[in-house]
């Protein structure tokens, strides 16, 4: 499989991430780099065979629908770049 | 001092020999004089460390002891410390001051150990060099030119350098046994969901699990007594009994069975390398071990298997370092999705970003079956063949790395040639079974790690196999030069 510019781009724009221009053509190897490594899973059969998402197969558990920890917005807060009146500032979005 | 044991300084606190106040000082004394050299070390809390022991003395004096009361550690800087910096290596998290103790912090806590700061690593977790630091390289303490493995590199250096008796680290694919290996240490990787992941900056949570470093098998079972147990706050963590993880150790090893994974021995390993193993696989024999070829048939394929579904899961965690609750945001953002991508490319470095990327490429429509879903049908494949190559035998040995500890800069610029050098400590995650990395020689003047695997919840089982091996060698009292 090859990877194009436009692979990178769109992978980019997915993940949220800005890329310089003068990276895009280091990333396109990279990232065919590490396909073709990944490629080389094609090659065995793995048919009938169940993903495994964690070793012992364990599922997530449940819990009873009862309120376990209290409230720290304020101590959370302290950490963020921009807030006001207990929410999270971020450039305006609708105009 | 600094040569002694977690289990010496817990007899020599019992004793009264020292205080904790004592101990702490002298290593963060040493720290001082000697880390500028190692650069092992992100944050050194010094204040904290001096009110904890304090702490600690107080709590003997009043006969509340336990072993580990008093010890000096250091946590890998992935791991949340209430009011204390917690970086992951990364210029996003720079100013992040955690809000709360990861589960494992509180649980070391508790113990009465002292933490006097955290240590570098690969941004992230992701290397095993420990060159992708934003706060620079760490060196190797057997060779300042040679590096200290990675991820949890300083972890392992800070150990080696006598900085600390014990630490922590993690281990995604490799980052504990690894560095354990290349820095002349004992390395732990527990089972998967033995030690709670709760509040340890995820890299990729199908299989990150922490673990100790220290310079013996015993130590590693006294941190990892108060490391281990079930967690409700980790969704993944087991619910099963906690051993007491020394009681095992002075068990013979009379009968017991080793494979050796003939996928193993090949022409990709070091011969130097080859040799220094198969001299210890002697020791065990002379200890009363039988040995056996066993086959792991889809070894090689564990690489390409892990170079997705880690990258996968990372594109996925590291989704939440966006510049809006904590961390790095960007100057004069024009609108929210500026604000995101600036702040993120601001934040994180190179190899992070090759992981998002090649992650957020495999999961993105049209690939996810072609990658992920047969990533992780590999994974289960990989899972069987230990299974049954463990219905044969007891343990598993081979060499932990392929090589000894390689030159700062030589691998640096081929990281497709770094992640090959994780094809023997990458399967265990993938299977989620435990293994250990303990010093067993040298090669090229660079020591050499022997690694142990066994199956699910065996730790006790590997922790009586590194502790018999170290009973009858001196490999891990070795000391780099300059240490004595």
């Amino acid at each position: 499989m090859s990877i194009e510019r436009n692979d990178v781009l769109n992978a980019a724009h997915l993940a949220r991430l800005a890329i310089d221009d003068s990276d895009i053509e280091d990333y396109t190897q990279d990232l065919t780099n590490i396909i073709s490594l990944a490629d080389q899973m094609q090659a065995v059969n793995t048919d009938g065979v169940e993903p495994m998402a964690h070793p012992m197969d364990a599922t997530q558990r449940l819990r009873a629908d009862q309120v376990t920890e209290a409230n720290q917005r304020d101590h959370f807060q302290k950490h963020a770049p921009a807030t006001e009146a207990g929410l999270y500032l971020v450039p305006r979005v609708i105009d | 001092m600094h040569n002694k044991t977690i289990a010496e300084l817990s007899q020599g606190l019992a004793n009264g020999d020292y205080s904790s106040l004592e101990i702490t000082q002298a290593y963060l004394d040493r720290i001082k004089r000697l880390d500028s050299t190692y650069n092992s070390f992100i944050t050194v809390t010094e204040e904290n460390a001096l009110a904890a022991a304090k702490q600690a003395d107080e709590q003997r004096a009043a006969g509340q002891a336990g072993d580990l009361t008093g010890i000096p550690i250091a946590q890998k800087d992935l791991f949340c410390t209430e009011g204390v910096r917690t970086t992951c290596a990364s210029k996003i998290l720079d100013n992040f001051i955690a809000p709360y103790d990861a589960t494992i912090v509180s649980r070391l806590n508790e113990a009465g150990t002292v933490c006097v700061g955290k240590t570098n690593m690969d941004e992230f977790a992701m290397g095993s060099s420990n060159e992708n630091s934003a706060y620079g390289a760490v060196k190797n303490p057997w060779d300042t030119n040679a590096v200290p493995g990675g991820s949890s590199g300083g972890s392992a250096a800070a150990v080696a350098a006598r900085l600390v008796p014990g630490s922590t680290g993690s281990d995604t694919g490799g980052s504990i046994r690894q560095p354990a290996a290349l820095c002349g240490v004992t390395g732990l990787k527990p089972t998967y969901g033995r030690v709670s992941r709760w509040g340890m900056i995820a890299y990729a949570s199908s299989l990150d699990q922490a673990g100790p470093f220290a310079r013996t098998a015993e130590d590693c079972a006294l941190l990892l007594n108060a490391m281990a147990g079930f967690d409700p706050k980790d969704s993944t963590s087991i619910d099963q009994p906690v051993p007491d993880y020394r009681a095992d150790l002075n068990n013979s090893l009379q009968g017991l069975r080793i494979g050796l994974p003939k996928e193993y021995f090949t022409d990709s390993l070091d011969s130097d390398v080859q040799q220094v193993i198969q001299n210890a696989i002697r020791e065990y024999e002379k200890l009363g071990a039988t040995v056996k070829e066993v086959s792991l048939p889809r070894s090689e394929l564990a690489i390409p298997a892990y170079y997705v579904i880690a990258p996968a899961e990372a594109s996925s965690n590291l989704s939440r370092f966006d510049g809006v609750r904590f961390g790095h945001r960007c100057e004069d953002p024009q609108d929210l999705l500026d604000l995101y991508k600036r702040s993120r490319a601001e934040g994180f470095g190179r190899e992070v970003k090759r992981r998002i990327l090649a992650g957020t490429y495999a999961l993105s429509e049209g690939y996810y079956d072609a990658y992920y879903l047969k990533a992780q049908r590999l994974r289960r494949m990989i899972k069987n063949d230990f299974m049954a190559a463990l219905a044969e035998v007891d343990v598993i040995m081979g060499p932990t790395s392929p090589t000894p500890a390689f030159n700062i800069g030589e691998k640096s610029g081929d990281p497709m040639s770094m992640y090959l050098g994780d094809i023997y400590t990458i399967s265990a995650n993938l299977a989620g079974i435990p293994g250990i990395s303990i010093p067993c020689g040298f090669a090229n003047n660079r020591p050499v790690g022997l690694q142990i695997m066994g199956n699910y919840f065996e730790e006790s089982r590997l922790l009586n196999a590194a502790h018999q091996f170290q009973q009858h060698t001196d490999w891990h009292q070795q000391a780099p030069a300059g240490i004595e």
